[in-house]
């Protein structure tokens, strides 16, 4: 029995080992379940591309995703963003199915891992920043003094923005990593329990451990949802600079 | 045995929490640096396909679809507007269309029962003419008979009276005598007839 909660967030490399330049790459379970994400959205989305009026199923469900992530970015963003929307359509359903994935039970999860989450949020942090600086050149700067200060709170003021400004990709991919960790190692504790108490106290863990499911899965889509619209406010900082 | 269950499940609670903070004591997998380059290479990688593949290949038919599905409605909607207006246009036409007809055919058969009405006064008023000048003249016709009878009728009583008296007496009497004998008789018997 592996009892260990955490046993679960195992990286292991499956198939030979691919090194360049002493660099490992090679292909592991973390690598697997980003194929199996990316493959999955790319079949749905692809079978949803039927040129017909009345859509069938899975291409009512992409239109309604695509609908959906548009409105998103329309509403946080305003139209400037629509260059962005594929980015943040392929972000929003990497992010989805990763989370969604990791719910079948013996998966993987990849966004339980911080690098890959943290990896997504530096970039998009970075890319943000750069977008802001194309747009408003220098005067992207002023988003860190905002209007109506009084001049004696300005210094103290605009080091809390630039702070809270640099630890955007940080809360960013903290949050999603800490949320999708949390969930699946308190189902898995809650499943030791019931292999543990067996049959006459099991029941109670179970009754979580099922109670557990539904709210991951609720936080499978939330999270994926704060994730991308948060980009979007990010991006909508860089675009439409209000400060 | 209520009790007996609590205390097994708080004791293998305990139990448990211990193992797993022993095991934990492993670190967390995610900290391990080991696969770090591994999956930031093979997330740039399936990432930048998903990307890539979304944007150019996918999302525009999906855009196009939801586009050309929106102009369609419109279009459909245009349409069925304008057939509705032009449905309501030939119903009204046809509306009038009845009704003059409807006018029409009552006049025509207002005219034609004049026409026949007229036609029949005349046709009657003639025949009452007609009727009335043959009533006329059959009166004038049995005036004249009368008067005729009456001369006849007592030229004829004279007659068989005088051969009468010839017969019985055997000779020629007065002939004025008794025709002014008949006369008066015969005034008195026509005076007696018609109730004077």
């Amino acid at each position: 029995m592996a009892a260990n909660p955490m046993y679960q967030f195992n990286v292991y490399r499956i198939g030979p080992e691919i090194k360049i330049n002493n660099i490992d790459i090679s292909f592991t379970n973390a690598s697997l379940f980003m194929v199996i994400s990316s493959l999955a959205i790319l079949i749905i989305f692809n079978l949803g591309t039927k040129r017909s009026i009345i859509p069938n199923k899975i291409q009512l469900l992409s239109e309604l995703s695509y609908s959906f992530i548009s409105k998103m970015i329309s509403d946080t963003a305003g139209s400037k963003a629509k260059p962005y929307f594929s980015f943040i359509f392929s972000l929003f359903m990497f992010v989805l199915f990763c989370n969604m994935f990791g719910m079948i039970p013996y998966s993987f999860t990849v966004t339980s891992h911080i690098i890959v989450t943290f990896v997504l949020a530096a970039f998009i942090f970075i890319g943000v920043t750069i977008i802001g600086f194309i747009k408003h050149g220098l005067g992207y700067l002023k988003l860190f003094v905002p209007s109506g200060v009084p001049m004696v709170l300005l210094p103290l003021i605009v080091v809390i923005e630039i702070i809270s400004y640099l630890s955007r990709p940080i809360s960013l991919s903290v949050r999603l990593f800490a949320n999708m960790m949390a969930g699946h190692t308190m189902m898995k504790v809650f499943g030791g329990f019931v292999v543990s108490l067996g049959i006459v106290g099991g029941w109670l863990p179970l009754g979580f451990s099922v109670a557990l499911t539904g709210l991951e899965i609720l936080v499978a889509f939330l999270q994926a949802y704060v994730f991308a619209i948060l980009t979007c406010i990010y991006l909508n900082d860089a675009l439409n600079l209000h400060h | 045995m209520l009790k007996k269950i609590i205390f097994q499940f708080l004791a293998l609670s305990l139990i448990f929490t211990y193992s797993a903070q022993s095991a934990e004591s492993g670190g967390m997998p995610q900290l391990n640096p080991e696969f770090w380059i591994s999956q930031i290479f093979w997330l740039v990688l399936t990432f930048g396909l998903l990307f890539i593949i979304l944007s150019k290949f996918i999302l525009p038919k999906i855009s196009n679809n939801l586009e050309t599905r929106k102009s369609q409605i419109l279009e459909n909607i245009e349409t069925a507007d304008k057939q509705r207006e032009e449905t309501e246009k030939k119903v009204k036409e046809f509306d009038k269309i009845i009704n003059d007809t409807k006018v029409e055919a009552k006049n025509f058969f207002n005219s034609e029962r004049q026409k026949v009405l007229d036609d029949i006064n005349n046709k009657r008023l003639s025949l009452e003419k007609d009727i009335e000048k043959e009533i006329i003249k059959a009166e004038e016709e049995i005036d004249q008979l009368k008067k005729t009878s009456q001369e006849k009728v007592t030229k004829i009583a004279i007659e068989t009276s005088s051969d009468l008296v010839k017969q019985l007496i055997g000779e020629d009497i007065n002939k004025s005598s008794l025709s002014a004998i008949v006369e008066d008789l015969s005034k008195k018997e026509m005076e007696k007839h018609n109730g004077i």
